[in-house]
């Protein structure tokens, strides 16, 4: 497998703050990639290194066989702005013009347009474009080059469900076409409608990088929240936290952990029991802290 | 010039043009000074308001380039669409190029008054090719200031860029003899002057415009002057990684 863009032991400080610890991965040809972690776990930090925005503070970020600072190297891959930044003066056309011209193979204006259903916006001025319209807008310019690799941060955050999964098709037609992508996302069933493989990072390191059917194993946990005092050992507890005297457990069995809870005779009130989101998982896996409280 | 500079121009004219105010702004304050200083003053003549009006219009030129272009480039990178395009393939000529000819168009606006108030109330005399001479020599000697404006918008924040870039612009100015003909300023100035950037356009504008000989070394450090600004702005902007928070 030819590999598209890799990270060798990247580590990556902002001051006294470490966004990347020693942080390796490789993403090949072809490979439709969701990448998972909360907030500050060096999502961003990982797609700003491949894309040649900052430079890691030592280790090796490689794209294409080459420097991400390169701009010969940024030819072939393709990023989302952020859509609250796009110059509102501009019209649609003339900013997709714009990002086209950096290119040597370039998607026909109408016709990428028409993909992101935005084909009858094209004069408008991006300051009179609906949230909506601006992340459609957004997404359509990691297309325009006609890039092979394309790093897709949180690209439908804002849009309602149709204007979702019109953009999920968007994304699978460019992968069947052969096209590699990274994508984040904050949405467990975006990376399960899009991705094959799922890399989870937290606090800078890779925790898991396995098949969307292994990773939503590892994150298919519960929150069990209750008031009590001190509690017994409990089976199952994948992390614990206790804030203004409630506790709260995160676990893969909420079941049987009641039933010994019960058993213990420990006095509680107030029991709870929820799905966690995915950032909840993430932070009860990547929490140092022992089961009991 | 490249297609991809050519971009890069017509998207920040398209940009400035549809907010004209800056425009409008920035011809205005070198053609008040004109009024204010040169037409009483050094009005009655031909060659002092000759050479008065060349000063001038450098003196919109520069702020145009050094101030204006600064703060522009320090408040762009603050926004979330400066890091994106430096995402795209390209780097810091094209977008340097579209920069500096879309200043240009500021900077040409900007002299028009200052020719017409020389023109209309001081006896300042220059023929067409004399005039478009100078304005040549205008755009030209812009351009180091650009790079000099450019490197400073990399290297701080908007509030800085405004506080360097005008610190260093009266000194430049004064010292350069744009303000004052170099021929009454104190000695220790005049020891200065020819290694002032400044001096060495105004030396330019001077001959075309006022049949005055240059002298050579303002020449020579006007040329040192843009090649290190030149080469300090490119290093600037590869090095910025946007704004930075610890």
């Amino acid at each position: 497998m030819t590999v598209l863009a890799r990270a060798h032991e990247v580590t990556r400080r902002y001051g006294q703050v470490l966004a990347l610890d020693r942080l390796s991965l490789d993403i090949g040809a072809g490979e439709l990639v969701g990448l998972l972690g909360p907030n500050g776990a060096g999502k961003s930090t990982l797609i700003n290194l491949f894309a040649g925005l900052r430079r890691p503070t030592s280790g090796t970020v490689e794209l294409f066989g080459g420097s991400p600072l390169d701009p010969v190297m940024r030819r072939g891959i393709g990023v989302t702005p952020q859509e609250t930044g796009l110059p509102e003066s501009l019209r649609v056309k003339e900013i997709v013009d714009f990002v086209s011209a950096h290119f040597r193979e370039r998607a026909g204006r109408k016709e990428l347009l028409a993909r992101f259903g935005l084909d009858d916006l094209a004069g408008r001025q991006v300051g009179g474009l609906s949230g909506g319209q601006r992340r459609r807008l957004a997404v359509a310019l990691a297309f325009a080059g006609r890039p092979r690799l394309v790093f897709l941060d949180e690209p439908t955050t804002g849009l309602d469900v149709e204007a979702r999964h019109a953009l999920w098709d968007g994304i699978r037609s460019f992968h069947e076409d052969g096209g590699t992508v990274l994508l984040t996302s904050h949405y467990l069933e975006e990376i399960e409608a899009l991705a094959q493989r799922v890399v989870v990072i937290g606090s800078g390191r890779v925790l898991a990088d396995d098949t969307v059917r292994a990773v939503r194993d590892l994150v298919g946990v519960r929150r069990v929240s209750l008031v009590a005092g001190d509690l017994p050992e409990l089976p199952g507890v994948l992390g614990s936290e206790r804030v203004d005297g409630r506790t709260t457990l995160v676990t893969t069995d909420p079941d049987r952990l009641v039933v010994e809870l019960v058993r213990s005779g420990t006095p509680f009130s107030g029991l709870e029991i929820r799905p966690t989101t995915l950032e909840e998982a993430f932070l009860a896996l990547t929490t140092k802290e022992s089961a009991h409280v | 010039m490249s297609s991809l500079a050519l971009a890069h121009t017509r998207y920040l004219l398209l940009e400035q043009v549809r907010v004209p105010i800056g425009l409008i702004a920035g011809a205005l304050f070198p053609a008040i000074s004109m009024v204010a200083f040169v037409v009483p003053f050094a009005g009655q003549d031909p060659r002092a308001a000759t050479m008065a009006t060349g000063s001038l219009m450098f003196f919109g030129a520069m702020s145009g380039a050094l101030i204006g272009l600064s703060i522009t480039v320090a408040q762009d990178r603050e926004q979330p669409w400066s890091p994106y395009l430096r995402t795209l393939p390209a780097g810091p000529a094209a977008h340097f190029t579209g920069r500096i000819l879309a200043t240009l168009v500021t900077t040409v606006t900007s002299a028009v008054p200052v020719l017409v108030v020389g023109a209309l109330f001081t006896e300042a005399t220059f023929t067409a090719p004399q005039l478009l001479a100078g304005l040549g020599v205008l755009v030209a000697g812009t351009v180091p200031f650009m790079l000099l404006g450019l490197l400073i918008g990399y290297l701080t924040a908007a509030k800085g860029a405004i506080a360097v870039s005008q610190i260093l612009f009266f000194p430049l100015a004064i010292l350069g003899g744009l303000l004052l003909p170099p021929a009454i300023l104190p000695d220790f100035i005049q020891v200065v002057s020819p290694f002032t950037p400044t001096r060495g356009v105004a030396e330019l504008l001077w001959a075309v415009m006022a049949q005055t000989t240059p002298d050579p070394v303002a020449l020579v450090s006007l040329a040192v002057w843009t090649v290190l600004a030149a080469l300090a702005a490119g290093w600037a902007y590869r090095r910025d990684e946007g704004r930075r928070f610890s």
